[in-house]
Protein backbone atom coordinates (compact mmCIF):
# COMPACT_ATOMS: atom_id res chain seq x y z
CA UNK A 1 0.00 0.00 0.00
CA UNK A 2 3.20 1.69 -0.48
CA UNK A 3 3.20 4.86 -3.62
CA UNK A 4 6.10 3.39 -5.39
CA UNK A 5 6.46 6.35 -7.81
CA UNK A 6 5.39 9.37 -8.04
CA UNK A 7 5.45 12.80 -10.39
CA UNK A 8 6.00 15.30 -7.93
CA UNK A 9 7.01 13.81 -4.86
CA UNK A 10 10.27 11.86 -3.56
CA UNK A 11 9.41 10.03 -0.28
CA UNK A 12 12.72 8.90 1.66
CA UNK A 13 11.96 6.42 3.27
CA UNK A 14 15.69 5.07 4.41
CA UNK A 15 15.38 3.50 8.27
CA UNK A 16 13.49 0.56 8.08
CA UNK A 17 11.97 -0.04 12.01
CA UNK A 18 9.87 -2.85 13.81
CA UNK A 19 7.31 -2.61 16.17
CA UNK A 20 4.33 -4.41 17.27
CA UNK A 21 0.57 -4.12 16.68
CA UNK A 22 -1.59 -6.32 19.10
CA UNK A 23 1.46 -8.71 19.31
CA UNK A 24 2.22 -9.05 15.50
CA UNK A 25 5.44 -7.61 14.63
CA UNK A 26 5.34 -5.20 11.66
CA UNK A 27 8.00 -2.69 10.07
CA UNK A 28 7.46 0.67 8.82
CA UNK A 29 9.96 3.98 8.44
CA UNK A 30 11.24 6.14 10.82
CA UNK A 31 9.64 9.68 9.38
CA UNK A 32 6.32 8.58 9.81
CA UNK A 33 3.14 8.21 12.19
CA UNK A 34 1.97 5.10 14.17
CA UNK A 35 -1.04 5.36 12.09
CA UNK A 36 1.14 5.86 8.80
CA UNK A 37 2.86 2.81 9.12
CA UNK A 38 -0.02 0.56 10.16
CA UNK A 39 -1.80 1.22 6.85
CA UNK A 40 1.06 0.75 4.81
CA UNK A 41 1.05 -2.65 6.22
CA UNK A 42 -2.65 -3.00 5.73
CA UNK A 43 -4.35 -2.72 9.22
CA UNK A 44 -6.97 -0.08 9.19
CA UNK A 45 -8.89 -0.91 12.18
CA UNK A 46 -7.42 0.88 14.43
CA UNK A 47 -10.17 1.19 17.87
CA UNK A 48 -13.13 0.42 19.09
CA UNK A 49 -16.64 2.52 19.25
CA UNK A 50 -17.03 2.87 23.20
CA UNK A 51 -20.76 1.31 23.46
CA UNK A 52 -21.54 -0.23 19.97
CA UNK A 53 -18.00 -1.70 19.86
CA UNK A 54 -18.17 -0.94 16.18
CA UNK A 55 -14.59 -1.15 14.00
CA UNK A 56 -12.56 2.60 13.75
CA UNK A 57 -10.08 4.15 11.75
CA UNK A 58 -8.79 7.45 11.26
CA UNK A 59 -10.15 10.44 10.32
CA UNK A 60 -9.04 13.41 9.89
CA UNK A 61 -4.53 12.98 9.98
CA UNK A 62 -4.37 15.43 11.51
CA UNK A 63 -5.11 15.21 15.40
CA UNK A 64 -8.49 16.56 15.67
CA UNK A 65 -11.01 14.05 15.40
CA UNK A 66 -9.16 11.42 18.09
CA UNK A 67 -10.92 8.09 16.29
CA UNK A 68 -7.14 7.17 16.07
CA UNK A 69 -6.46 6.65 19.56
CA UNK A 70 -4.50 3.73 20.73
CA UNK A 71 -2.76 2.20 23.38
CA UNK A 72 1.14 2.75 22.92
CA UNK A 73 3.92 1.60 24.89
CA UNK A 74 0.90 0.74 27.26
CA UNK A 75 -0.37 4.37 27.24
CA UNK A 76 -4.03 5.29 26.45
CA UNK A 77 -5.59 7.36 23.90
CA UNK A 78 -2.61 8.27 22.05
CA UNK A 79 -3.24 9.97 18.69
CA UNK A 80 -1.92 7.96 16.65
CA UNK A 81 -1.92 9.78 13.46
CA UNK A 82 0.28 12.70 15.01
CA UNK A 83 2.66 10.10 16.99
CA UNK A 84 6.03 9.39 15.01
CA UNK A 85 6.62 5.50 14.88
CA UNK A 86 9.65 4.50 17.23
CA UNK A 87 12.01 1.13 17.07
CA UNK A 88 10.35 -1.23 19.71
CA UNK A 89 7.13 0.32 20.10
CA UNK A 90 4.31 -1.93 21.49
CA UNK A 91 1.00 -0.79 19.56
CA UNK A 92 -2.37 -2.03 20.98
CA UNK A 93 -6.15 -1.79 19.95
CA UNK A 94 -7.96 0.10 22.81
CA UNK A 95 -10.30 -1.82 25.00
CA UNK A 96 -12.88 1.15 26.45
CA UNK A 97 -11.91 4.56 27.51
CA UNK A 98 -8.62 3.46 28.92
CA UNK A 99 -6.87 4.51 31.99
CA UNK A 100 -4.00 6.80 33.37
CA UNK A 101 -1.91 4.94 34.79
CA UNK B 1 6.01 32.31 34.13
CA UNK B 2 7.15 33.41 30.16
CA UNK B 3 7.03 36.50 29.32
CA UNK B 4 6.36 37.55 24.85
CA UNK B 5 4.85 40.32 23.09
CA UNK B 6 3.34 38.80 20.16
CA UNK B 7 1.94 35.26 20.70
CA UNK B 8 1.20 33.09 17.26
CA UNK B 9 -1.51 30.18 17.92
CA UNK B 10 -0.83 27.80 15.16
CA UNK B 11 2.37 28.32 12.55
CA UNK B 12 0.27 27.02 9.25
CA UNK B 13 0.19 29.95 6.41
CA UNK B 14 -1.49 32.35 8.10
CA UNK B 15 0.85 32.26 11.41
CA UNK B 16 3.76 32.04 9.64
CA UNK B 17 2.82 34.98 7.57
CA UNK B 18 1.62 37.23 10.90
CA UNK B 19 5.01 36.15 12.67
CA UNK B 20 6.61 37.73 9.01
CA UNK B 21 5.51 40.73 8.94
CA UNK B 22 5.21 41.87 13.12
CA UNK B 23 8.83 40.43 13.33
CA UNK B 24 9.39 43.01 10.17
CA UNK B 25 8.37 45.45 12.33
CA UNK B 26 10.72 44.88 14.83
CA UNK B 27 8.38 43.04 17.21
CA UNK B 28 9.58 40.07 19.51
CA UNK B 29 7.26 37.05 18.02
CA UNK B 30 6.77 33.66 19.69
CA UNK B 31 4.61 31.14 17.13
CA UNK B 32 3.37 27.82 19.27
CA UNK B 33 2.80 25.45 16.68
CA UNK B 34 1.25 21.38 18.01
CA UNK B 35 3.24 19.58 15.41
CA UNK B 36 6.82 18.77 14.66
CA UNK B 37 7.25 21.41 11.96
CA UNK B 38 5.88 24.51 10.61
CA UNK B 39 3.47 25.17 7.51
CA UNK B 40 0.36 23.62 8.77
CA UNK B 41 -1.79 21.83 5.92
CA UNK B 42 0.77 23.80 3.25
CA UNK B 43 3.45 20.50 3.81
CA UNK B 44 0.43 18.33 1.80
CA UNK B 45 -0.27 20.86 -0.84
CA UNK B 46 1.45 19.17 -3.78
CA UNK B 47 -0.84 21.56 -6.52
CA UNK B 48 -0.14 24.94 -7.57
CA UNK B 49 -1.39 27.56 -5.90
CA UNK B 50 -3.83 30.49 -7.98
CA UNK B 51 -4.14 34.02 -7.18
CA UNK B 52 -1.29 36.58 -7.86
CA UNK B 53 2.32 36.33 -7.33
CA UNK B 54 2.28 38.30 -3.54
CA UNK B 55 0.31 35.05 -2.42
CA UNK B 56 3.02 32.45 -4.49
CA UNK B 57 0.57 31.82 -7.21
CA UNK B 58 1.78 28.68 -9.31
CA UNK B 59 4.23 27.68 -7.37
CA UNK B 60 3.37 24.41 -5.45
CA UNK B 61 1.83 24.84 -1.54
CA UNK B 62 4.85 21.96 -0.81
CA UNK B 63 6.86 24.89 -1.33
CA UNK B 64 5.39 27.89 -0.55
CA UNK B 65 5.86 26.68 3.22
CA UNK B 66 10.00 26.15 2.84
CA UNK B 67 9.53 29.90 1.40
CA UNK B 68 7.87 31.06 4.26
CA UNK B 69 10.32 29.64 6.64
CA UNK B 70 13.55 31.28 5.02
CA UNK B 71 12.27 34.45 4.80
CA UNK B 72 11.29 34.29 8.79
CA UNK B 73 14.87 32.42 9.30
CA UNK B 74 15.92 36.26 8.06
CA UNK B 75 14.46 37.73 11.81
CA UNK B 76 15.34 34.22 13.59
CA UNK B 77 16.68 36.93 16.31
CA UNK B 78 13.10 38.47 16.81
CA UNK B 79 10.92 34.95 16.18
CA UNK B 80 11.25 31.92 18.64
CA UNK B 81 9.12 29.07 17.34
CA UNK B 82 7.72 26.33 20.43
CA UNK B 83 6.86 23.27 18.55
CA UNK B 84 5.42 20.33 19.34
CA UNK B 85 3.39 22.92 21.81
CA UNK B 86 -0.35 22.66 22.22
CA UNK B 87 -2.07 25.53 23.84
CA UNK B 88 -4.83 24.62 26.22
CA UNK B 89 -5.94 27.54 27.40
CA UNK B 90 -6.41 31.36 27.12
CA UNK B 91 -7.90 33.00 30.08
CA UNK B 92 -9.54 36.31 31.36
CA UNK B 93 -6.39 37.51 32.77
CA UNK B 94 -4.50 37.26 29.47
CA UNK B 95 -2.64 33.83 30.88
CA UNK B 96 -2.01 31.38 28.04
CA UNK B 97 -1.16 27.93 29.31
CA UNK B 98 0.47 25.52 27.18
CA UNK B 99 1.59 21.47 27.36
CA UNK B 100 5.38 20.75 25.05
CA UNK B 101 5.02 17.27 24.62
CA UNK B 102 3.67 15.33 27.26
CA UNK B 103 4.63 16.18 30.58
CA UNK B 104 5.65 19.68 30.48
CA UNK B 105 2.69 22.17 31.03
CA UNK B 106 3.28 26.22 31.76
CA UNK B 107 2.05 29.79 31.24
CA UNK B 108 2.55 32.27 28.83
CA UNK B 109 1.71 36.02 29.26
CA UNK B 110 1.74 37.61 25.90
CA UNK B 111 0.89 41.76 25.30
CA UNK B 112 -1.10 40.62 22.35
CA UNK B 113 -1.98 37.51 20.98
CA UNK B 114 -3.25 35.93 17.13
CA UNK B 115 -4.89 33.31 16.75
CA UNK B 116 -4.32 31.65 13.71
CA UNK B 117 -5.51 27.79 14.73
CA UNK B 118 -6.92 27.04 10.55
CA UNK B 119 -10.20 24.74 10.55
CA UNK B 120 -11.01 21.46 10.39
CA UNK B 121 -12.94 18.81 7.84
CA UNK B 122 -16.38 17.75 8.29
CA UNK B 123 -17.73 15.05 7.87
CA UNK B 124 -21.20 13.88 6.13
CA UNK B 125 -24.35 11.66 7.83
CA UNK B 126 -24.78 8.30 6.16
CA UNK B 127 -25.47 4.79 7.31
CA UNK B 128 -22.10 3.28 8.34
CA UNK B 129 -20.86 6.60 7.95
CA UNK B 130 -17.77 5.66 10.14
CA UNK B 131 -16.44 2.42 8.29
CA UNK B 132 -12.75 2.45 8.63
CA UNK B 133 -12.16 3.93 4.92
CA UNK B 134 -13.76 6.88 4.83
CA UNK B 135 -11.30 9.16 5.75
CA UNK B 136 -11.61 12.97 5.28
CA UNK B 137 -10.02 14.42 1.82
CA UNK B 138 -7.03 16.26 3.80
CA UNK B 139 -6.63 12.90 5.79
CA UNK B 140 -5.51 11.07 2.31
CA UNK B 141 -3.80 13.93 0.81
CA UNK B 142 -1.80 13.87 4.60
CA UNK B 143 -1.23 9.70 4.48
CA UNK B 144 -0.50 9.95 0.52
CA UNK B 145 1.57 13.31 0.03
CA UNK B 146 3.36 13.39 3.62
CA UNK B 147 3.76 9.61 4.02
CA UNK B 148 3.79 7.65 0.91
CA UNK B 149 1.48 5.29 1.60
CA UNK B 150 -1.78 4.89 -0.56
CA UNK B 151 -5.30 5.46 1.25
CA UNK B 152 -6.64 1.94 -0.32
CA UNK B 153 -7.75 0.76 -4.36
CA UNK B 154 -9.99 2.18 -5.48
CA UNK B 155 -11.87 5.75 -4.27
CA UNK B 156 -15.05 7.52 -4.34
CA UNK B 157 -14.72 11.05 -3.91
CA UNK B 158 -17.92 12.82 -1.93
CA UNK B 159 -17.56 16.25 -3.22
CA UNK B 160 -17.02 18.38 -6.17
CA UNK B 161 -14.99 21.57 -4.73
CA UNK B 162 -11.82 22.69 -4.93
CA UNK B 163 -10.31 20.20 -2.59
CA UNK B 164 -12.42 16.90 -3.98
CA UNK B 165 -11.42 17.72 -7.79
CA UNK B 166 -7.33 18.27 -6.63
CA UNK B 167 -7.21 15.08 -4.29
CA UNK B 168 -8.95 13.43 -6.98
CA UNK B 169 -6.12 14.18 -9.20
CA UNK B 170 -3.38 13.63 -6.67
CA UNK B 171 -5.11 10.33 -6.27
CA UNK B 172 -4.38 9.12 -9.31
CA UNK B 173 -1.06 10.56 -9.48
CA UNK B 174 0.00 8.42 -6.42
CA UNK B 175 -1.48 5.58 -8.66
CA UNK B 176 -4.89 4.99 -6.91
CA UNK B 177 -8.04 4.67 -9.24
CA UNK B 178 -10.97 7.43 -8.66
CA UNK B 179 -14.14 5.30 -9.42
CA UNK B 180 -16.29 8.82 -9.32
CA UNK B 181 -17.11 12.23 -7.93
CA UNK B 182 -19.77 12.98 -6.53
CA UNK B 183 -21.63 16.27 -5.45
CA UNK B 184 -25.00 17.02 -3.58
CA UNK B 185 -25.24 20.27 -5.77
CA UNK B 186 -26.51 20.45 -9.44
CA UNK B 187 -22.94 22.31 -10.16
CA UNK B 188 -19.29 21.38 -9.94
CA UNK B 189 -18.12 23.48 -6.45
CA UNK B 190 -14.82 23.77 -7.85
CA UNK B 191 -12.55 25.36 -10.40
CA UNK B 192 -13.52 24.44 -14.21
CA UNK B 193 -9.56 24.05 -14.54
CA UNK B 194 -9.58 21.16 -12.13
CA UNK B 195 -12.85 19.32 -13.61
CA UNK B 196 -11.25 19.22 -16.56
CA UNK B 197 -8.31 18.21 -15.51
CA UNK B 198 -9.50 15.10 -13.61
CA UNK B 199 -12.08 14.42 -16.43
CA UNK B 200 -9.64 14.07 -18.70
CA UNK B 201 -8.33 11.79 -16.74
CA UNK B 202 -11.61 9.40 -17.32
CA UNK B 203 -12.69 10.19 -13.56
CA UNK B 204 -16.80 10.91 -14.17
CA UNK B 205 -18.37 13.88 -11.91
CA UNK B 206 -21.47 13.27 -11.01
CA UNK B 207 -23.20 16.11 -9.80
CA UNK B 208 -27.17 16.27 -7.77
CA UNK B 209 -25.55 12.94 -6.54
CA UNK B 210 -24.98 11.97 -3.16
CA UNK B 211 -23.97 8.70 -0.84
CA UNK B 212 -26.99 6.97 0.47
CA UNK B 213 -24.97 4.50 2.45
CA UNK B 214 -21.52 2.13 2.76
CA UNK B 215 -21.48 -1.64 2.86
CA UNK B 216 -18.92 -3.57 4.94
CA UNK B 217 -18.32 -5.39 7.91
CA UNK B 218 -14.92 -4.50 8.97
CA UNK B 219 -14.34 -1.80 6.58
CA UNK B 220 -15.66 -0.17 3.43
CA UNK B 221 -16.62 -2.84 0.39
CA UNK B 222 -19.11 -0.33 -1.28
CA UNK B 223 -20.60 2.57 -1.38
CA UNK B 224 -24.19 2.76 -2.52
CA UNK B 225 -24.74 5.84 -4.70
CA UNK B 226 -28.06 7.90 -5.87
CA UNK B 227 -29.57 10.88 -7.40
CA UNK B 228 -31.13 14.11 -5.32
CA UNK B 229 -33.56 16.22 -6.64
CA UNK B 230 -33.21 20.12 -6.24
CA UNK B 231 -33.90 19.81 -2.37
CA UNK B 232 -31.11 17.04 -1.80
CA UNK B 233 -33.64 14.76 -1.30
CA UNK B 234 -32.97 11.05 -2.68
CA UNK B 235 -34.61 9.95 -5.52
CA UNK B 236 -35.61 6.32 -5.41
CA UNK B 237 -34.81 3.81 -7.48
CA UNK B 238 -31.53 5.51 -9.03
CA UNK B 239 -28.98 3.94 -6.71
CA UNK B 240 -25.90 2.48 -8.30
CA UNK B 241 -23.55 0.62 -6.36
CA UNK B 242 -19.58 1.25 -6.29
CA UNK B 243 -16.92 -1.33 -5.38
CA UNK B 244 -15.00 0.79 -3.32
CA UNK B 245 -12.44 0.20 -0.19
CA UNK B 246 -12.43 4.46 0.33
CA UNK B 247 -14.90 6.86 0.59
CA UNK B 248 -12.96 10.14 0.40
CA UNK B 249 -15.10 13.35 2.07
CA UNK B 250 -14.55 16.11 1.17
CA UNK B 251 -17.40 18.62 2.01
CA UNK B 252 -15.79 21.14 3.15
CA UNK B 253 -14.21 22.71 6.32
CA UNK B 254 -15.28 23.96 9.57
CA UNK B 255 -13.18 27.13 11.80
CA UNK B 256 -11.50 25.64 14.99
CA UNK B 257 -11.52 28.63 17.16
CA UNK B 258 -12.69 27.31 20.86
CA UNK B 259 -9.38 29.49 22.13
CA UNK B 260 -11.14 32.34 21.07
CA UNK B 261 -14.27 31.42 22.14
CA UNK B 262 -12.72 30.44 25.81
CA UNK B 263 -11.00 33.47 26.33
CA UNK B 264 -14.66 34.96 25.87
CA UNK B 265 -14.30 36.74 22.60
CA UNK B 266 -17.74 37.02 20.91
CA UNK B 267 -18.64 34.59 18.03
CA UNK B 268 -21.30 34.16 15.33
CA UNK B 269 -22.32 31.58 13.13
CA UNK B 270 -21.90 33.06 9.68
CA UNK B 271 -22.98 29.98 6.88
CA UNK B 272 -20.92 31.86 4.46
CA UNK B 273 -17.66 31.45 6.54
CA UNK B 274 -18.47 27.55 7.49
CA UNK B 275 -19.13 27.83 10.98
CA UNK B 276 -18.62 30.19 14.24
CA UNK B 277 -16.08 33.00 14.01
CA UNK B 278 -14.95 35.59 15.88
CA UNK B 279 -16.52 39.05 15.44
CA UNK B 280 -12.79 41.29 14.47
CA UNK B 281 -12.49 44.71 13.02
CA UNK B 282 -10.57 45.45 9.96
CA UNK B 283 -7.51 44.70 11.51
CA UNK B 284 -8.78 41.37 12.85
CA UNK B 285 -8.60 42.39 16.24
CA UNK B 286 -11.67 40.64 17.90
CA UNK B 287 -14.49 41.29 20.08
CA UNK B 288 -11.41 41.70 22.74
CA UNK B 289 -8.47 44.25 22.87
CA UNK B 290 -5.03 42.92 21.57
CA UNK B 291 -6.51 38.99 20.78
CA UNK B 292 -6.58 39.51 17.07
CA UNK B 293 -7.10 35.92 14.52
CA UNK B 294 -6.28 35.38 10.99
CA UNK B 295 -7.08 32.46 8.81
CA UNK B 296 -9.32 30.02 8.36
CA UNK B 297 -10.06 30.49 11.86
CA UNK B 298 -11.56 33.29 10.91
CA UNK B 299 -13.50 31.93 8.45
CA UNK B 300 -12.86 29.24 5.97
CA UNK B 301 -11.21 30.25 2.55
CA UNK B 302 -8.08 29.30 0.96
CA UNK B 303 -4.35 29.13 1.96
CA UNK B 304 -3.79 32.31 -0.25
CA UNK B 305 -6.44 34.87 1.80
CA UNK B 306 -5.15 33.04 5.45
CA UNK B 307 -1.51 34.07 4.24
CA UNK B 308 -2.36 37.70 3.38
CA UNK B 309 -4.70 38.14 6.13
CA UNK B 310 -2.03 36.95 8.53
CA UNK B 311 0.48 39.74 7.27
CA UNK B 312 -2.63 41.70 7.50
CA UNK B 313 -2.92 41.14 11.43
CA UNK B 314 0.49 40.91 11.98
CA UNK B 315 0.97 44.03 10.83
CA UNK B 316 -1.30 45.45 13.52
CA UNK B 317 -0.62 43.63 16.20
CA UNK B 318 3.04 45.09 15.97
CA UNK B 319 1.71 48.52 15.76
CA UNK B 320 -0.73 48.26 18.40
CA UNK B 321 1.90 46.86 20.95
CA UNK B 322 3.58 50.25 20.29
CA UNK B 323 5.49 50.05 17.07
CA UNK B 324 5.58 51.85 14.54
CA UNK B 325 5.67 49.62 11.26
CA UNK B 326 7.33 51.13 8.21
CA UNK B 327 4.88 52.37 5.25
CA UNK B 328 2.28 51.55 7.87
CA UNK B 329 -1.28 52.77 5.86
CA UNK B 330 0.20 51.67 2.87
CA UNK B 331 0.99 48.16 3.83
CA UNK B 332 -1.96 47.69 5.25
CA UNK B 333 -4.51 49.44 2.02
CA UNK B 334 -2.39 46.95 -0.18
CA UNK B 335 -3.20 43.54 1.98
CA UNK B 336 -6.78 44.82 1.83
CA UNK B 337 -6.61 45.14 -1.88
CA UNK B 338 -5.03 41.53 -2.49
CA UNK B 339 -7.79 40.31 -0.06
CA UNK B 340 -10.53 42.06 -2.03
CA UNK B 341 -8.92 40.83 -5.46
CA UNK B 342 -8.93 37.39 -4.18
CA UNK B 343 -12.22 37.70 -3.14
CA UNK B 344 -13.19 39.07 -6.46
CA UNK B 345 -15.37 35.95 -8.05
CA UNK B 346 -18.44 34.53 -7.43
CA UNK B 347 -17.15 32.53 -4.76
CA UNK B 348 -15.40 35.69 -3.32
CA UNK B 349 -18.75 37.41 -3.07
CA UNK B 350 -20.54 34.86 -0.94
CA UNK B 351 -17.32 35.39 1.15
CA UNK B 352 -17.96 38.81 1.30
CA UNK B 353 -21.58 38.42 2.17
CA UNK B 354 -20.44 36.79 5.53
CA UNK B 355 -17.60 38.96 6.77
CA UNK B 356 -20.14 41.37 6.41
CA UNK B 357 -21.58 39.78 9.10
CA UNK B 358 -18.73 39.62 11.45
CA UNK B 359 -16.88 42.67 10.75
CA UNK B 360 -17.35 45.44 13.56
Amino acid sequence: MRIEEHPILDFHKDNKISFTFNGETLEGYEGETIAAALHASGVKILGKSLFMHRPRGFYCAIGNCSSCMMTVNGVANVKTCVTDLKEGMVVEIQEGKGVIA
Amino acid sequence: MKEVELLIIGGGPAGLCAALSAAESSAKVCIVERNKSLGGQLIKQTHMFFGSEKQYASIRGIDISGILLDKLNHYKDNVEILTETTVVGMYEDGVVTVLHKEDNYYKIKPKAVIVATGAFEKTLAFPNNDLPGIYGAGAVQTLMNVHGVKPGDRVLMVGAGNIGLIVSYQLQQAGVQVAAILDAAPKIGGYLVHASKIRRMGVPILTSHTVKEAIGKEFVEKAIVCQVDEKFQAIEGTEMEFDVDVICISVGLTPLNELLAMRGCQTKYVPQLSGFVPLRNENYETTIENVFTAGDATGVEEASSAMVEGYLSGLCAASKIGYTPGNFEERKKDYIKQLNDLRSGPVGKHILAGIEQIVI
